[in-house]
């Protein structure tokens, strides 16, 4: 199989549509923060308590799906923290979204070790199985890569339809997306800004926690402090490559696993004579270079990162 | 202006806090090799991971014994390694376990500045008994288990095609490596191998990606130095050999066979040391060797049927030959290469 060959296979787009799926999610989240004007680093920290408490939950007896429910309420309740810090006392949100992530990876390690005090390898959990859609899963390559994922795999490709149809269609996607540009718009509608933007990162955050709950549920069976290991920061990214716009958002996802997919196989072909860090390096390299070229045109929401204080002039 | 000699400062108070507090540090400082041994480990990473977990269970073993007294500090971050040792020295701990493979000149400064306790530390470099004469070092050579585990999987693969997928490629995890690709040309010498690194310790997604991207490569078996590896194996239905740990009652159809690392050798010589008041800076990475019962391959159990007759034979004899003396498996620090 030489370097060409691979792009044919399906069980390469399948590989990047699975390494995309928590990485959709989170984007999706980090978007609806960022388009109501909050910067959210405390991403990668709400990944991890996602994954976490997703994973304990269903360990402690409860079904996959209540897993994905607890992932999505720890992830808003973090969301709320760093909301209420930046929204309503204007405080600096890379500090915050810093102190976030530094805050929820550390308490979610804290709660698993007053859970499993004793334990000689890390516990396990029954996790999501891939399920067949009938029929399109029958299809070759597409088929095979699309429809034979994890039903999160697929709760993913619904979310970037309803958070678009949510931002673009309804009055309250409307007032996210204001709230971003013009607060003082939305205030004259005698809409609360604050309340509006505290929403937003807390819906944003659940998006996050569900993103992270996809490594222990869906693409593993066990909760690892350091797991997320640095997804979070990829989202960020993600978010700015997508242009603030979910379809573009996912596209990059999408770009972004298949480079991951990619460089694992051509790993395998090198045959040594390449440093495996070149490979690793891969997937970075090139969504820089897809970021510089996407996103030259780019207008990042125009209160991004701007506290709104009510009556300032 | 009336003086009070009975009058107590805030000073005086600070005084007698700190004399209070220097009490229990003086006496641990004293009371030496008489009774249980107070212990202190410092790992780097949570105790359920494979390295650690070694110590950690042989720690406990000799906790129970009566031989030590175990305290333990789990995932302290390298920048904070320092501090931590130097705590547990000054809470009067006799004997530090601990793992220096990103802080060796930290380590070893603190090893100097505390010269009359022992310091038992995984490393990648070997002692120096000028500079730190009680810090004495240790890693998990357990290559010749290792290689046993390599003749088998050599014996069971179908299409000569193995993948290996370890973290970072450290003289830890190349030698295990190296010592199992030996083993497999031993009995398969046409064998091929895919070597990756995922860059990372604690990536299971990863781990399982890379090792389903080399199943796709056509291997039928693969060794697996990080969690997820042995997953990907049983969802495809094909074979993986365990390190370290044994990982068999988790995978009881797929995972062929382990190499086990024991670290009670080690560990159970450095408290005699310390006991007889003999502890030096001395190489600990020879009671890692199958000779001292620092490694062994773990029963066959599910695959005990699987593996062919002529191939337990073959393993008995070379663990026969490693424990006489007679064989002896290499010491390879390179990064292994695909082939």
């Amino acid at each position: 199989m030489d370097a060409v060959e691979i792009l044919f296979t399906a069980s390469l787009w399948a590989a990047a549509i699975r390494i995309a799926s928590p990485l959709i999610f989170a984007t999706l989240g980090e978007l609806i923060c960022e388009r109501a004007g909050v910067l959210n680093l405390g991403i990668e920290g709400i990944m991890t308590v996602g994954a976490f408490s997703g994973w304990l939950t269903v360990y402690m007896g409860g079904s996959l799906w209540l897993g994905i429910l607890a992932a999505a309420v720890a992830g808003s309740a973090f969301g709320l923290l760093h909301a209420l810090l930046v929204v309503p006392l204007g405080l600096s949100q890379h500090v915050t979204g810093i102190g976030i992530t530094l805050l929820a990876s550390s308490l979610s390690y804290y709660v698993y070790r007053l859970v499993f005090p004793e334990v000689t390898s890390p516990p396990k959990i029954e996790p999501f199985q891939p399920w067949n859609v009938p029929v399109l899963s029958d299809i070759p390559v597409i088929g095979e890569a699309l429809f034979r994922q994890t039903p999160l795999t697929y709760l993913a490709f619904a979310a970037v339809l309803l958070v678009s149809w949510f931002l673009y269609r309804t009055p309250m996607g409307l007032a996210v997306r204001t709230v971003g540009e013009n607060p003082s718009a939305v205030e004259a509608q005698g809409i609360d800004v604050t309340w509006v933007r505290i929403a937003a990162v807390m819906a944003g955050s659940a998006l996050m926690g569900i993103g992270g709950s996809f490594l222990t549920l869906s693409a593993f069976n066990s909760f690892f402090f350091d797991m997320v290991n640095g997804r979070g920061w990829i989202c960020i990214a993600l978010v700015v490559f997508g242009s603030w716009r979910p379809g573009k958002a996912l596209l990059g996802a999408l770009l972004f696993g298949l480079f991951d997919a990619y460089q694992l196989r051509l790993q395998q072909l090198a045959g040594g004579y390449v440093p495996y860090q070149v490979f690793l390096m891969l997937p970075f390299v090139l969504s820089i270079i897809a970021l510089i070229v996407m996103s030259r045109r780019a207008a990042y929401p125009r209160a991004l990162m701007v506290p709104y204080r009510k009556g300032e002039r | 202006m009336s003086s009070n000699i009975f009058r107590f400062t805030r000073r005086d108070a600070l005084k007698l806090s700190v004399a209070a507090a220097a009490l229990p540090v003086l006496g641990g400082g004293l009371a030496r090799a008489a009774g249980p041994i107070k212990t202190a480990a410092i790992y780097t990473v949570p105790v359920e991971q494979q390295w650690v977990s070694r110590i950690h269970k042989a720690a406990t073993i000799a906790k129970d014994r009566g031989d030590i007294e175990y305290v333990f500090s789990e995932k302290v971050s390298n920048t904070d390694y320092e501090r931590v040792m130097r705590e547990y020295c000054e809470a009067g701990h006799q004997l530090i376990v601990g793992e220096a493979f990103a802080v060796e000149d930290a380590a070893r400064a603190v090893a100097k500045d505390y010269p009359d306790r022992a310091f038992l530390i995984g490393s990648s470099f070997k002692p120096d008994a000028a500079a730190n004469p009680n810090f004495a070092v240790f890693d998990n050579y357990i290559q010749d288990a290792s290689y046993l585990t390599g003749i088998i999987a050599g014996a069971l693969t179908k299409s000569g095609s193995i993948g290996l997928v370890g973290g970072y490629p450290i003289p830890e995890v190349n030698r295990l490596m190296n010592a199992f690709m030996a083993g497999v040309k031993e009995s398969r010498a046409d064998a091929k191998f895919q070597v990756a690194f995922i860059g990372s310790w604690f990536d299971p997604p990863k781990a399982k990606e890379t090792a389903l991207a080399q199943i796709d490569a056509g291997a039928d078996l693969l060794y697996a130095e990080r969690f997820g590896v042995s997953d990907a194996a049983k969802e495809k239905g094909i074979l993986a050999v365990g390190n370290v740990i044994d990982t068999q009652a988790d995978y009881p159809e797929t995972v062929a066979a382990s190499a086990l690392w024991h670290f009670e050798p080690t560990l159970d010589a450095a408290i005699a040391a310390v006991k007889a008041g003999s502890f030096k800076a001395d190489d600990y990475g020879q009671y890692s060797f199958m000779k001292a019962g620092g490694c062994s391959i773990a029963p066959y159990g599910t695959f005990d049927a699987k593996i062919p007759a002529d191939v337990k034979a073959k393993v008995a004899e070379k663990e026969a030959a490693i424990k006489a003396g007679t064989f002896t498996v290499a010491i390879d620090d390179n990064e292994p290469k695909s082939s």
